[in-house]
């Protein structure tokens, strides 16, 4: 049922409603991940947003994207500034921007870093009832699709961390978008990422 | 039959909208965040899916100029454009609707420079609603692509005739992902039927004249008057035809989307996608038991006086949203609107006007909370402010 509707009064529950903030670097793939996030669990039944934040499209510089994922019509389109999980794609970033801002204490955030657990969060100053998963997710990317894209692998850690989608989910997602795009040896590349960031994420 | 449940931008939904009607030509230009709409349609052209001639021009002002051309000669036509590209259009959305050229165009709202700004507001399409146009406006992509199944529908009524806009929010609804579904494209095809145009330049048979001189006595003015008329007339087909589809698909179609009005003492009036963030910050307010409502036009030309009125009758104080302004006048383009269907219903409710959310500006949770309880502190009638900045 699509908002318009007359079934609008009734009571909805949108605690559930589940708001992801992604930081990273234009290049790394960031949107994508969103959106995969966001397919994954539309296979679910859930309902579903994903979007970057426009803006000068260059390589490099710092963007966010967002996913929202209900089991209700999601009727709200800002920017997301409360998430409840925050994924980080590139640890530099957190030299020049707060990726924690607006979360609540009890948040979680994925962290792409060679850092451990407690240095990443000594390094984003979380506070202790927040929950830090880090991975390696540009050393698995590197050592698998070959390239520096953390965007597939750290979707793989999202899934073991959250718990929100299933790893299946994702790998099989994961093959519909790419299968158009890309040949069977990059898809199973990206496939292996989403597994080994899976194995490999730490709290 | 509907599709499965799948991902898709707005853009995407519009373009195979379009492709499910399959316009004998389509003439269109390239501009940000309309781009994709076009870029999809014209892989539908290379691919074999739809009939339709693609026309590539060099400007909007060429594209709307073959539009109308395309049309006149009897056949069905659609573009799409956004902004400047919209701006660039005016003179000629007079002559598509004057001609009464059912034209279906998508617009990509989006602020108007200067300063420069890609952004979604409604500064572009607000800038045409005294063309004659039919302006529907869509909350989400789903309703995107069903506005537009619907704007053929009613274009090319008999009793219409008249070139339809069939709006949605730039980069908020063009761009962002949401779950869609598709009807399949005989439900369409059927739907939408055969155009059968009433005096096409092409019937050679009947030779007719079109866009003709009335420039002596009021011949003029009956030209006009019967547009007026006309498009005023256009809300029962749009009732009708929206009610149609929706029996079909089984997704609402109302004029006026009204969300808690039967009891609410303080509403917001909002167009398109802000209408959204409306209803989700006034769902929270409902569950600590303040009595509040979002009121929603999907329709703004013909604008739905009497529904506004009724769907507001109940309310204390009422906040109208723009995401444009009318500089110079004393509320913006929606405001005015409302206020004035509540006047000519005899409606003495105070109606406070808040710009909100220009060139793509947020508008969060945390603003919309406060224009609500300014309506309960009774601040701010009679006034226009732009929400969330400081003066």
């Amino acid at each position: 049922m699509q908002a318009g509707s007359k079934a609008l009064n009734e009571r909805r529950d949108m605690s559930q409603l589940i708001e992801i903030r992604w930081h990273a670097r234009a290049g790394q793939g960031a949107v994508t991940a969103a959106k995969l996030v966001a397919d994954s669990a539309l296979m679910d039944g859930a309902y579903i947003q994903a979007m970057p934040e426009y803006g000068p499209e260059r390589t490099g510089a710092p963007l966010r994207a967002y996913t929202r994922i209900c089991s209700e019509p999601i009727e709200v389109h800002n920017n997301i500034t409360n998430p409840g999980i925050v994924i980080v794609l590139d640890d530099t970033l957190l030299n020049s921007i707060d990726v924690l801002e607006g979360m609540s204490d009890d948040g979680t955030v994925i962290l792409n870093t060679t850092m451990s657990p407690s240095e990443a969060r000594k390094a984003l100053k979380a506070p202790d009832a927040m929950k830090v998963a880090v991975v390696d997710a540009t050393g698995i990317a590197m050592d698998t699709i070959k390239r520096d894209m953390p965007n597939t692998p750290i979707v793989g850690a999202f899934s073991k961390v959250t718990g929100i989608v299933p790893v299946e989910h994702v790998r099989e997602r994961l093959k519909i978008t790419f299968g158009k795009k890309f040949s069977p040896a990059i898809i199973d590349a990206n496939l292996e990422s989403v597994a080994r960031a899976y194995e490999e994420v730490r709290l | 039959m509907s599709s499965e449940a799948f991902s898709a931008t707005g853009n995407q939904m519009v373009a195979d909208a379009f492709r499910q009607a399959d316009p004998d030509v389509m003439a269109a230009y390239p501009i940000t965040p309309q781009t994709t709409i076009v870029e999809n349609y014209a892989k539908f052209v290379a691919n074999g899916q739809v009939h339709t001639e693609f026309v590539t021009v060099e400007s909007e002002h060429s594209a709307m100029s073959a539009c109308i051309g395309a049309s006149a000669a009897g056949g069905r036509v659609a573009t799409a454009t956004s902004s400047q590209g919209l701006a660039l259009m005016w003179e000629e959305l007079h002559i598509a609707a004057g001609m009464r050229c059912p034209i279906v165009m998508a617009n990509a709202n989006r602020a108007i420079s200067a300063p420069i700004n890609i952004h979604g507001d409604h500064s572009d399409i607000m800038g045409t609603r005294d063309t004659g146009w039919i302006i529907l406006f869509a909350e989400t992509a789903q309703e995107a692509y069903d506005n537009s199944i619907i704007a053929f529908k009613v274009a090319e009524d008999p009793r219409v005739l008249l070139p339809v806009m069939t709006t949605l929010d730039g980069f908020v609804t063009t761009h962002a992902m949401d779950r869609c579904v598709l009807e399949d494209d005989q439900t369409v095809a059927k739907f939408i039927g055969q155009y059968h145009p009433l005096y096409p330049l092409l019937d050679t048979d009947h030779p007719v004249a079109q866009g003709m001189f009335a420039n002596l006595g009021n011949s003029f003015m009956k030209a006009k008057l019967q547009v007026r008329r006309t498009i005023e007339g256009s809300l029962d087909v749009i009732k009708e035809a929206g009610q149609s589809w929706s029996d079909i698909c089984g997704r609402p179609f109302d004029i006026v989307d009204s969300w808690g009005t039967e009891d609410a003492d303080y509403l917001i009036v909002a167009l398109g996608s802000m209408a959204g963030n409306a209803r989700h910050t006034a769902r929270m307010l409902r569950a600590e038991g303040k009595k509040v409502g979002v009121v929603r036009p999907r329709v703004f030309r013909p604008f739905p006086a009497k529904e506004i009125a009724q769907a507001c009758s109940h309310a204390k104080r009422i906040a109208v949203f723009d995401r444009s302004d009318s500089l110079g006048a004393q509320f913006a383009p929606l405001g005015a609107e409302v206020a004035t269907s509540l006047y000519n219903e005899g409606l003495s409710i105070p109606v406070s006007n808040y710009v909100v959310g220009l060139g793509g500006a947020d508008v969060t949770i945390d603003e919309i909370k406060s224009v609500y309880s300014d309506l309960a502190d009774g601040t701010g009638s009679g006034t226009i402010s732009y929400l969330g900045i400081q003066e």
